[in-house]
């Protein structure tokens, strides 16, 4: 019988998985559908001489121990010259300058500088909790033996251990929306606006639904700061594939898994969409929860109760991609030379995000939407032809379930989008060689990503830690026997961590995560 | 799509052979099954029971809760749904099955009718939409409730095969235990399958409610000379004790309406290990019921004799050592066997047949509760099993 370990998907998790495994002296055989690895977090030529991060643009959260222990500068991982600043666009004058921990430049109330300081101070220790969950399998709920109540205790220490102020705000902050604790922090509209971002991008959800507070601290169990890899998103996935293929794993490229084959309750291999056939012993799934059990195990493998829990996840995308090839660098108003590579956000209030999300709950587009602008050809000159450049936006909202259709509809957004950049850089449409829109319904065709959902789910306190993706699925095993789940769907989510990936590998070679 | 019925203002529901049970209930004793109103009794359990035995006895069963399945994947979710190999039910077959959560734990037990190639009807004790729509989740099948469209009678006991025959179903006789056969009623189609509630030899019989009254007086008219009677719940009560057949929410708690972990039971726990088949597909609670398997279940079921002539309602089940160790759920005087029988659930290892328990009886006299305790012998098998039940062709009286 083959020893081999089958992995569905050179996403970044799932190479992290693949070389976690392979470096423990494993078989295994990583299965990609498109022609380079990577899934989300990919650069790729969008128009002629132009590439961009085709899906994520910044790294916010990468695992620093899953970059030490796989010596991933060793295999090309560099960072391109960044201050990690972001900038939020003013339409009246001058923008809004901060590094996560100070506002440098732009407030409008002077009573916000320190307020931020402290705010950002507070919630990088609320989230140094959920950072300490990471590198862990999530707790058990039920529980054989004290040594499975262990993390669950653990938990509660930890959280006690915050101290009493601490505790206290992370409890009541929690499950409260963004907006409420922006109002009762903060004065300036900018400032509110460029924080309000940070709690809905990526999520179907606005400033005052609940769970923002949660998505802001998830965003900044990272770093507080995003870091521009030279050669763009793709080049993580580049070294995690070098260090992938150096422990000895094999991937394949343009190989498609169309199904995951199962005998008697197990995983016994997959078959591709060219109806090869590759047996395993073990079968890790890199693909989102809905797409490895609605569309590659099949439902009726499960329980009844776990596929209606699986039917019912959230997981619609309300984030499209937007790339504009630029025959010279955009001028925004304000906006000195200095700061146009930083991390730019079109939010100019909470109230402007709110007004850009209610479309979104009648499946309808913003007409103006939020954007987060990356340019990276500033600081990685290889990605646009010489003096031209490359500007990558996340557009929100976009729902998945457009009522009517992308497909009629993708101009006319595309043409909103393009006039709000106008309105910030005027002369902005001049200056565009191409461009490239993708919708959710073109993340899911391009990268398998169930309803265009950047993170494999919505990250929510009912899809979070043990429940997540959904309750009997927490700890990256599955009821069938040999199949792994080690993507952004699992637990702690979303955004290019690794971390699924490096605790699925854990608990397949040892039936725990150290 | 099907009109809105509103059925829901209705508090009260009445079988489509209301106008005759009302007629036949000379007691005016009535309760609620499903929310339809159904009799007690008609004119006196003994002489009911009597007529079931002896005779042939009508219970109307339409309140069942009915679900048509259909679809390219009718098979494979009906297999998925139950713990039995379902592809062993050929077309014009009837089985029994349990239903289990993915705790293992049963949620409900009916009947599977094959009504003709991949078209399946699901009997149950209770109302199971929302779980066959849980269910359905991945397979290509739709999903009728159909409990108002179809009238049942379940026609029982020696002289039913009779009855029939003289109604003009010719041919009945031939019917195998468990299998159905269509015929002409009233110019619409009767189905008729060999099964039943009580253990012995009896039928039950499907028609379209426009004809349920027509097929009652028939029926009555028919049976006229074989001694046919309406029958209550309280007299088939006692048949079904008599034959060991369980019941939901007397006998096991639906996994569904459980709170407390522990109250559910196992289709091993029913003894009902013969409807499980880990050789078929994936089926909702596998997975449970192998773990299970390996490590022994929880409880038994088992169908006792209990020593003197008190029925061990509601008793605790005591060892050799007086301690508690499980509880009757259901118990009767049995006028065939002649002996006080009861279903009980008792923790393992107690139990196994021909081991001694202790029922704790409490009865009262003129008022005052005496208390006994009965020795109960455990039995191998149900304590009524007449050979007629499995006999074909069929006898006629």
């Amino acid at each position: 019988m083959t020893k081999r370990i089958i992995i569905v998907g050179a996403g970044h998790n799932g190479l992290v998985c693949a070389a976690y495994l392979a470096r423990a002296g494993r078989e295994v055989l990583v299965l990609e559908a498109n022609a380079q690895v990577g899934g989300a977090a990919v650069t790729r030529t969008f128009a002629p001489g132009y590439q961009v991060p085709a899906v994520a643009h910044l790294l916010y959260g990468f695992d620093p121990v899953i970059e030490r222990e796989l010596r991933l500068r060793q295999h090309g991982l560099t960072d391109a010259k960044s201050r990690g600043l972001t900038v939020a666009l003013n339409p009246n004058g001058a923008p809004l300058v901060h590094d996560g921990r100070q506002v440098l430049s732009g407030l409008s109330h002077a009573e916000d500088r320190q307020a931020f300081a402290d705010f950002m101070h507070k919630m990088r220790r609320l989230a140094v909790l959920l950072k300490c969950q990471h590198g862990r399998t999530p707790p058990q709920l039920t529980w054989a033996s004290w040594r499975d109540a262990w993390p669950l205790v653990r938990l509660a220490l930890q959280l006690r251990l915050l101290g009493r102020a601490d505790m206290r705000e992370l409890l009541r902050m929690i499950t409260m929306p963004m907006h409420d604790v922006l109002e009762e922090s903060f004065a300036g509209d900018l400032l509110k606006g460029a924080l309000a971002v940070d709690a809905v991008l990526g999520t179907k959800l606005g400033p005052r639904s609940g769970n923002t507070v949660l998505n802001f601290l998830h965003r900044y169990t990272g770093a507080s700061a995003p870091r521009v890899p030279v050669g763009g998103m793709g080049a993580v996935s580049e070294s995690l594939a070098s260090a992938a293929r150096a422990a000895g794993a094999q991937i394949r490229l343009g190989a498609r898994v169309a199904a995951i084959n199962i005998e008697s309750g197990r995983a016994t291999g997959v078959t591709l969409a060219s109806g090869e056939v590759i047996g395993a012993s073990t079968v890790v799934s890199g693909a989102d929860p809905k797409t490895t059990f609605e569309h590659l195990v099949g439902l009726q493998h499960l329980e009844a109760e776990l596929a209606r829990r699986i039917h019912h996840m959230r997981c619609e995308g309300t984030a499209a991609k937007l790339h504009v090839a630029l025959r010279t660098l955009p001028q925004f108003t304000g906006v000195e030379v200095a700061l146009v590579g930083e991390r730019l956000l079109i939010a100019p209030s909470a109230l402007y995000v709110d007004e850009a999300f209610n479309p979104a709950k009648y499946g309808e587009y913003s007409s103006d939407p939020i954007l987060e602008i990356s340019i990276p050809s500033i600081a990685d000159p290889t990605l646009a032809p010489a003096g031209h450049h490359v500007l990558s936006a996340i557009v929100q909202y976009a729902p998945a379930q457009l009522t009517g259709g992308w497909e009629a509809q993708r101009a006319a957004f595309e043409a909103r989008v393009l006039a709000v950049l106008e309105r910030y850089a005027p002369e902005f449409g001049s200056h565009v060689v191409a461009t490239e829109l993708l919708t959710p319904v073109d993340l899911e065709a391009q990268f398998g990503l169930r309803g265009g959902h950047w993170h494999h789910g919505e990250l929510t306190l009912d899809q979070y830690l043990t429940l997540r993706p959904v309750p009997g699925l927490g700890h990256y095993a599955t009821p069938v026997q040999a199949l792994y789940l080690c993507g952004a769907g699992c637990h702690p989510g979303g955004g290019v961590m690794g971390v699924a990936g490096r605790n699925a590998a854990c608990v397949i070679l040892q039936g725990g995560v150290s | 799509m099907r009109t809105p019925r509103k059925h829901f203002r209705q508090v009260v529901k009445y079988t489509p052979f209301h106008s005759r049970t009302v007629a036949a209930n000379e007691l005016n004793l009535w309760h609620r099954w499903r929310d339809y109103s159904v009799a007690d009794a008609y004119f006196d359990v003994s002489l009911e029971y009597t007529a079931l035995r002896n005779t042939c006895a009508v219970f109307d069963i339409s309140p069942m809760t009915k679900h048509r399945i259909t679809g390219p994947d009718a098979l494979a979710f009906m297999n998925r749904l139950v713990t039995r190999d379902v592809a062993k039910i050929k077309p014009g077959r009837v089985g029994y099955a349990v239903w289990c959560d993915e705790q293992g734990q049963v949620v409900d037990d009916g009947t599977i009718f094959h009504l003709s190639p991949g078209v399946y009807r699901l009997c149950s004790q209770e109302r199971q939409l929302d779980w066959l729509h849980t269910a359905r989740l991945g397979f290509d099948v739709t999903v009728v409730e159909e409990t108002e469209d179809v009238a049942a009678l379940s026609l029982q006991g020696p002289t039913s095969c009779a009855t029939l025959c003289a109604l003009g179903l010719t041919g009945v006789e031939t019917l195998t235990p468990f299998a159905m056969r269509s015929f002409v009623f009233g110019g619409t189609e009767l189905m008729v399958s060999r099964t039943g509630f009580t253990g012995d030899l009896g039928y039950e019989l499907w028609i379209d409610p426009d004809q349920a009254e027509a097929l009652w007086d028939a029926l009555f008219e028919a049976g006229t000379l074989y001694g046919i009677r309406p029958l209550g719940t309280h007299a088939l009560d006692i048949a079904r004790i008599e034959a060991g057949y369980i019941q939901a929410g007397v006998d096991f708690l639906p996994a569904d309406h459980a709170i407390r972990a522990d109250r559910t039971r196992s289709p091993f726990e029913l003894d009902l290990a013969w409807l499980v088949d880990f050789s078929k597909p994936h089926f909702t609670g596998r997975r449970a019921l192998l773990a299970e398997q390996s490590r022994g279940s929880r409880y038994r079921f088992v169908r006792l004799d209990v020593a003197g002539n008190k029925p061990a309602t509601d008793a605790y089940v005591y060892d050799a050592k007086h301690r508690v160790v499980g509880a009757v759920t259901s118990a009767v005087w049995s006028p065939m066997s002649k002996a006080s029988i009861a279903l009980a659930s008792v923790a393992m290892p107690h139990g196994a047949v021909g081991t001694p328990l202790w029922a704790e009886i409490y009865y009262q006299k003129e008022l005052k509760w005496n208390r006994t305790n009965a020795e109960c012998t455990v039995l191998a098998g149900p304590s009524y099993a007449p050979p007629r039940r499995k006999m074909t062709p069929a006898p006629l009286r």
